[in-house]
């Protein structure tokens, strides 16, 4: 709530009248003066946060005064994209990542973990668009693997798919090091704990007690990370999306901030923030769903 | 700090870190004596060229030497993550000891603010400045700051926090000493440790989000060199040649390689106990 006034404010606080940057130098004052009515600008900034709540509420976030239409049409057709990319971005890593790191954690201090370990660091540390390019370099200019620009025909499935894939890896690569690392550091404390203990006393085979006891344990935490991790996949995806002109929130906001299309801009920095907010409480929530020791402290 | 200087030279990968950083800053720092072309002087006649003897890291579309630009792109990147670390560390110890220190409605106030820009992705955050500001390397330093305070006032809060109960506070307090001296000379030394370990881990993420805003063109401006603006050109370059996108993202990655090993066994030297809670 308070992040929407904050934004609100920051957009009226900018010295420029954004319905003259938008029309341009050689507008006459009254082409400004019905511009500014039809953003509601000519209104006091009180008027305009209440009229902006009033309408957030009933899901409206204001009209687009480039095209005329509505901004919460555009925001939620791009919304699918962004969220399919980042869901599949995330399976990649969760699907290499936590192998890796339950690897690692049961190989520990051999040169298969350490490798794993620097590996996973690297990987951290690549940013998403240095990665972007270099999977657009390498496979699909060079190579020609996969498609480069776009998000695929729409129904065809295999088209879209391809279409996903080198910017799922950008995105998904850094996650495999985290998770990875993550897995790791938890399985250890697990495998450390009394119950696992009883579990091998009781004679159940190795496999029994790592699969089905410590790693459903070890799991846990990666739920919270990417939960508040949402924030830096959205990042993410901002940056793959305009590296593979892909649709995508992302790149609707780079397009109408080149194009200074303010309620756009608004509309969809709004929906993604509300997106991390929601995620991050949802991954708390899971978490004491899963976690009977902090339902218990709820 | 000898001391730790030289245990970290004992770990491979603190060394290798060390090393790395090094070898980046020195070579920021003596672009101007080390670059052997001028990073913005143009040449269209030898422009598009892989590396050679000449131009180690080959020429962007304008015939600029790459290799001269990533030097002076280093320059750009290290002033950004210095002076926006620098700044958001001091803003977030002083707010961060008032909220832990302060009257409660206070902390309220403080931790507000915090909550408030926590709940901004950081890049939307940035492009929605950048989008009314206009882009320049200011915008990009004052954006980094504003992002990176809650993270040090946080962590300031809860450590002045625990420490404020303990007995040696009170004795201060019954003895009568001033506010602003046990902040500045109990509470700071014993807060500022694990920062100095969260700030050197931060450098990397703060010099990877100035490459990225240059590289959509919301950092610094043309014809100056950044990595990102660099890795920009090679963007638009990609179907002719790769040497942009390469020159561009060696020393992006080799630094955030370097400060992430370089923090990472800072941390297990200095705090032990803060590898589980990072």
């Amino acid at each position: 709530m308070l992040a929407v006034t904050l934004l609100f404010c920051m957009i009226h606080l900018v010295p420029g009248d954004p319905a003259r940057i938008l029309l341009g130098p050689r507008a006459t004052p009254e082409l400004i003066a019905s511009m500014s009515a039809r953003m509601g600008l000519d209104l006091p900034l009180p008027v305009q946060i209440f009229r902006f709540f009033g309408n957030l509420f009933r899901g409206d976030l204001g009209m687009d005064v480039i095209t005329n239409r509505p901004v919460a049409d555009i925001v939620f057709n791009q919304l699918p994209y962004t969220l399919w990319l980042i869901f599949t971005a995330i399976i990649f890593a969760a699907l290499i990542g936590i192998p890796l790191g339950c690897y690692s954690a049961l190989h520990r201090n051999t040169l298969a973990d350490r490798i794993s370990g620097i590996l996973s660091v690297t990987c951290i540390t690549a940013p998403a668009f240095v990665v972007a390019l270099y999977s657009l370099l390498i496979f699909a200019v060079t190579l020609k693997w996969f498609p480069a620009v776009g998000a695929g025909e729409k129904g065809n499935f295999w088209d879209q798919a391809s279409h996903l894939v080198l910017p799922a890896f950008a995105i998904g690569l850094s996650w495999i090091g985290y998770l990875a690392r993550l897995v790791r550091a938890s399985m250890l404390e697990v495998m450390g704990e009394n119950h696992i203990r009883t579990a091998r006393a009781y004679g159940l085979s190795e496999r029994t007690v790592v699969y089905r006891y410590a790693l459903k344990l070890a799991v846990l935490p990666t739920v919270t990370v990417i939960g508040v991790g949402m924030g830096f996949l959205l990042s993410a995806a901002l940056f793959t999306e305009i590296v593979f002109a892909r649709p995508g929130i992302g790149k609707l906001i780079f397009d109408s901030i080149t194009t200074r299309n303010y309620p756009v801009v608004m509309g969809s920095v709004l929906i993604s923030t509300i997106l991390f907010v929601i995620s991050t409480t949802l991954s708390d929530l899971i978490n004491a769903w899963l976690d009977p020791r902090i339902r218990a402290s709820l | 700090m000898i001391n730790i200087l030289k245990r970290i030279t004992h770990e491979p990968l603190g060394l290798t870190g060390l090393i790395l950083v090094i070898v980046i800053v020195i070579s920021a720092v003596l672009a101007n004596f080390i670059a052997p072309y001028d990073p913005i002087a143009l040449n269209i006649l030898d422009r598009l060229q892989s590396p050679s003897a000449n131009h180690l890291l080959g020429t962007d579309q304008l015939g600029r030497d790459l290799f001269s630009r990533v030097l002076y792109g280093g320059q750009v990147a290290l002033k950004v993550a210095l002076i926006s670390i620098a700044a958001a560390l001091s803003i977030g110890v002083l707010l961060g000891m008032i909220a832990g220190f302060g009257p409660r409605w206070l902390d309220n106030i403080i931790m507000m603010f915090f909550d408030t820009i926590r709940s901004f992705p950081t890049v939307m955050f940035a492009l929605a400045t950048v989008a009314l500001v206009g882009p320049s390397l200011e915008t990009v330093i004052a954006v980094i700051i504003v992002t990176s305070i809650p993270n040090y006032g946080r962590v300031v809060r809860t450590q002045t926090l625990s420490i404020k109960t303990n007995e040696f506070i009170m004795a201060e307090r019954v003895m009568g000493v001033s506010t602003l001296r046990i902040l500045g000379v109990h509470v700071l030394p014993n807060v500022i440790g694990p920062l100095i370990i969260l700030a050197s881990m931060d450098i990397p993420t703060v010099i990877a989000l100035e490459a990225g805003l240059s590289f959509l063109g919301m950092g610094v401006k043309p014809p100056t060199p950044s990595w990102g603006s660099i890795l920009n050109d090679g963007y638009t370059l990609i179907r002719n040649t790769p040497w942009p996108i390469i020159a561009g993202s060696i020393p992006l990655v080799l630094i955030t390689l370097g400060f992430t090993f370089l923090g990472e066994s800072l941390r297990d030297l200095i705090d032990p106990k803060l590898r589980k809670s990072l």
